[in-house]
């Protein structure tokens, strides 16, 4: 962001490695003490999402691209990763049931003899490791190259990731035989003979989870704090003028939005990992615009306030359903309406108005703390 | 099955005669019942004993979970299932409860989201150790939440017709699976109408497909022809394409497994494009009470319906069953087929507890073969070996006020056949 960073010794850069910091004593030390399994796992869970937001951070954030459509990374990633384990789990032996067995159940179910040849290198964990970033990174290349060398943008560009997610999940569901349909890939159960249901495994799969997020925070404040990152708020806020100064716009817009597949996907990952299923119901336009609303919740322009954003809304939402079974959806909607309405930069948002210039008047003790602190509003937010 | 109703006999053993009886009578015994001592079983039974694995059962209460969507897309159709498993544990707490013990709702909402039915089970097996879980609805629902009732061991009964190929230590299947829906319905079809020809429709996911995979494989081994078979994504809402297809074809049945919102533009374009169902056979496995709410009478009036369960059923059980519903619902409520095998759930659940005189889930896994439930508003039914149930088929013919009129079933109990031989 655009901060002078001498505003105090509690400044930009030092703020930022804190932030991070205590985030990573919250997930690795305070939360894994203060929760049984069966939370813990849920945490994991949501903070398979915060992969997505802080992909949008930069996306949205940093370069002004408003994607609705990370689901299809998500659920690209996850659908990866859910091959491969579906493959583990259905071993001749495991489905001797079938009248095909050794093939997933179902494609059983749907008449195939034989496993389809774009499954068989997931029987590789290489493979699918590999496939988890790649894949989402290429589509997204594929789609960047076709919208941004177009110079198609903001609302059109939007509309247009929507679409996408529509397609995918159409895709996904009309080919039940070679994707699971609806149902999605259920029933997943070792990884390497690893049993990946039992709760020492849930438990590990949190703290890989968790290293992995604070890897990808740390990754992308890398990004943003680098002259790229610069010429992304810099093609935000004047596109023309970065365009005019002899830089090829495309292919900064292109990289951002692969780089935010390949994060978001990586959480699809996960999710598959610690949730033991992967379903379209991930992919849709649906859970591609709830993604948004972490990122909005926590703050676009904060990576520390998506991760945040996306905790704080998915425990609001476990708990409301817990405690309001048929209310619940009322108060999310309040919440949303209440983060639009009042708080646009979301908790970040919060943060730096309220919060930190009182930490730095109590850190700095000077009494002429100046109001540098204030979040700084891009231009077209006004317009949001 | 002589032996199921030994077991069942034997099983009952510990409880006296007469009031063995009276439970099996169901609520025609409500008073009766209620003038026994409250906490006499809680006393012959201690907890310790009917409890071996941590469950949430006290001396005088037993846990259990309702898991439904009370929220999305969802919420229309499985609003029916948690109004009868409420109503049938209030009757069944009203009775004494199980064993002695008062039954206490945990509701979660699984919000028409797969995953969230998946973490909502773990929350309710895990942290609330529920003795049963009445709920989902949907296949998928049930495939996300089947592995973590395995895992966790917990119980699940499952309302909803289906498209078999499962079976479950952990599930007790209260709805019908494929082949007792389609099979009977194709015959009595045959039967009735002499049809020849079938134009198979359905929505596109592992249901539709594999009902009609069921019943094509039945048409095609009688001689008989399918002239069309087409799949539409859910939510669909433009069926004018194959509207024409079934003009061109001129099929004898229109075979019909289309579910939710999409029902109310099919039949509703079927009627403006001319199409009289008085005149064309149509056959539908997915219309019940409730979706004809939707539809509204006279656009499906005159079309048949193949299910275990009318509203309009004619027996004294439904009657009570209807009154008691509407009294706790609402006069204008309705009563699927899904809705009365949600109802039978925790009455099959009692019964089995009472017959291992156990909560313990592998007990009442073990129990559950040959529990037998006369006071169902279906009438009488059976559990199998294969966690499916013992039940009727029935054809129902679709009136204007949204009911049907019975117009045949089956003379015997169909067997469940989850897994059918020569179908797959």
């Amino acid at each position: 962001m655009t901060r002078t960073p001498q505003t105090s010794f509690l400044g930009r850069i030092d703020g930022d490695i804190a932030g991070i910091l205590l985030l990573a004593a919250l997930l690795i030390v305070i939360l894994p003490l203060g929760l049984d399994i069966f939370r813990l796992n849920m945490v994991g869970k949501y903070l398979t999402y915060a992969f997505v937001a802080l992909g949008l951070v930069l996306c949205w954030g940093s370069a002004g691209i408003l994607s609705l459509g990370q689901g299809i990374f998500f659920g690209i990633g996850g659908y990866c990763m859910a091959m491969f384990l579906k493959l583990e789990a259905s071993s001749p032996e495991a489905t001797k049931i079938q009248s095909t067995p050794g093939i997933p159940d179902f494609m059983d179910w749907n008449q195939l003899k034989e496993l389809p040849w774009f499954w068989e290198p997931f029987h590789s964990l290489t493979f699918a490791t590999v496939a988890v970033v790649a894949v989402p990174a290429l589509l997204a290349f594929i789609v960047g190259l076709a919208m941004f060398k177009r110079r198609v943008g903001g609302v059109y560009f939007a509309i247009i990731t929507q679409a996408f997610a529509a397609i995918l999940t159409i895709l996904i569901v009309g080919q039940q035989g070679y994707t699971g349909g609806i149902n999605g890939i259920t029933d997943l159960r070792t990884l390497k003979g690893w049993d990946i249901r039992t709760d020492e495994a849930k438990l590990v799969l949190y703290f890989v989870n968790a290293a992995l997020l604070i890897g990808c925070i740390l990754l992308c404040l890398y990004v943003r704090r680098s002259k790229l990152g610069r010429i992304l708020v810099a093609l935000r806020d004047k596109e023309d003028r970065v365009r005019f100064s002899g830089y090829d716009v495309a292919s900064f817009k292109i990289f951002v939005f692969c780089f935010a597949a390949a994060l978001s996907a990586v959480g699809g990952a996960m999710f598959t990992l610690q949730v033991g299923f992967m379903s379209p119901s991930f992919v849709g336009i649906v859970p591609s615009i709830e993604m948004v609303i972490y990122c909005a919740v926590g703050g676009r322009l904060s990576l520390l306030g998506a991760v945040y954003g996306t905790l704080l809304v998915n425990w609001a939402k476990t708990m409301l359903s817990e405690s309001f079974p048929e209310l619940w959806l009322f108060a999310m909607g309040a919440l949303f309406i209440g983060v639009v309405m009042v708080f646009p930069n979301g908790l970040a948002g919060l943060y730096q108005q309220f919060i930190a210039p009182k930490l730095r008047r109590l850190t700095t003790r000077r009494t002429d703390a100046p109001v540098a602190g204030a979040p700084i509003i891009p231009p077209h937010t006004a317009a949001d | 099955m002589s032996s199921d109703k030994m077991d069942a006999d034997k099983l009952n053993g510990g409880i006296p005669s007469p009031l063995r009886r009276k439970l099996l009578l169901g609520m025609a015994a409500l008073p009766a019942v209620g003038l026994l001592p409250r906490g006499a079983l809680a006393q012959a039974l201690p907890t310790s004993a009917v409890n071996t694995t941590k469950l949430a059962v006290t001396d005088g209460t037993v846990k259990v979970g309702i898991l439904h969507s009370t929220t999305g897309t969802m919420a229309i159709s499985e609003t029916g299932s948690v109004q009868a498993e409420k109503l049938a544990i209030a009757q069944i707490n009203e009775m004494g409860g199980v064993l002695g013990r008062k039954i206490e709702v945990i509701q979660e909402d699984g919000a028409s989201d797969w995953p969230t039915f998946a973490e909502k089970a773990r929350k309710l097996l895990v942290e609330d150790k529920v003795a049963a879980v009445f709920g989902c609805w949907t296949s998928a629902s049930r495939k996300a939440v089947l592995p973590v009732f395995e895992q966790y061991n917990g119980m699940l009964y499952y309302p909803t017709f289906y498209e078999g190929l499962e079976q479950s230590k952990n599930v007790i299947y209260t709805g019908q699976e494929a082949t007792q829906q389609i099979l009977a319905g194709l015959d009595w079809v045959t039967k009735e109408k002499g049809a020849k020809s079938f134009f198979l429709i359905g929505s596109d996911y592992i249901w539709p497909r594999t009902s009609n995979k069921i019943a094509r494989k039945h048409i095609e081994m009688k001689g008989q022809k399918v002239v069309g078979e087409e799949y539409f994504p859910l939510g669909h809402t433009q069926f004018n394409s194959v509207i024409n297809k079934i003009k061109l074809t001129k099929p004898d049945v229109i075979y019909a497994s289309v579910v939710g919102g999409s029902n109310v533009a099919f039949y509703k374009q079927m009627k403006a494009a001319g199409i009289d169902l008085n005149k064309q056979t149509l056959m539908t496995i997915s219309v019940t009470e409730d979706e004809m709410l939707g539809i509204g009478g006279e656009n499906i009036a005159g079309a048949y319906a193949c299910m275990k369960y009318f509203q309009s059923l004619k027996n004294p059980n439904n009657e009570k069953f209807v009154a008691a519903f509407k009294k706790m619902w609402g006069g204008e409520s309705v009563i699927g087929d899904v809705t009365q095998a949600g109802y039978l759930g925790p009455w099959l659940w009692k019964l089995t507890a009472e017959k291992a005189q156990s909560f313990d889930i592998d007990k009442i896994a073990a129990a559950s073969a040959g529990i037998e439930f006369t006071g169902a508003p279906e009438g009488y039914v059976r559990v199998h070996e294969n966690h499916h149930l013992w039940s009727k088929t029935r054809v129902g013919r679709a009136r204007t006020d949204g009911q049907f009129d019975v117009v045949y079933e089956t003379a015997d109990l169909i067997e469940p056949n989850p897994f059918p031989k020569g179908y797959q």
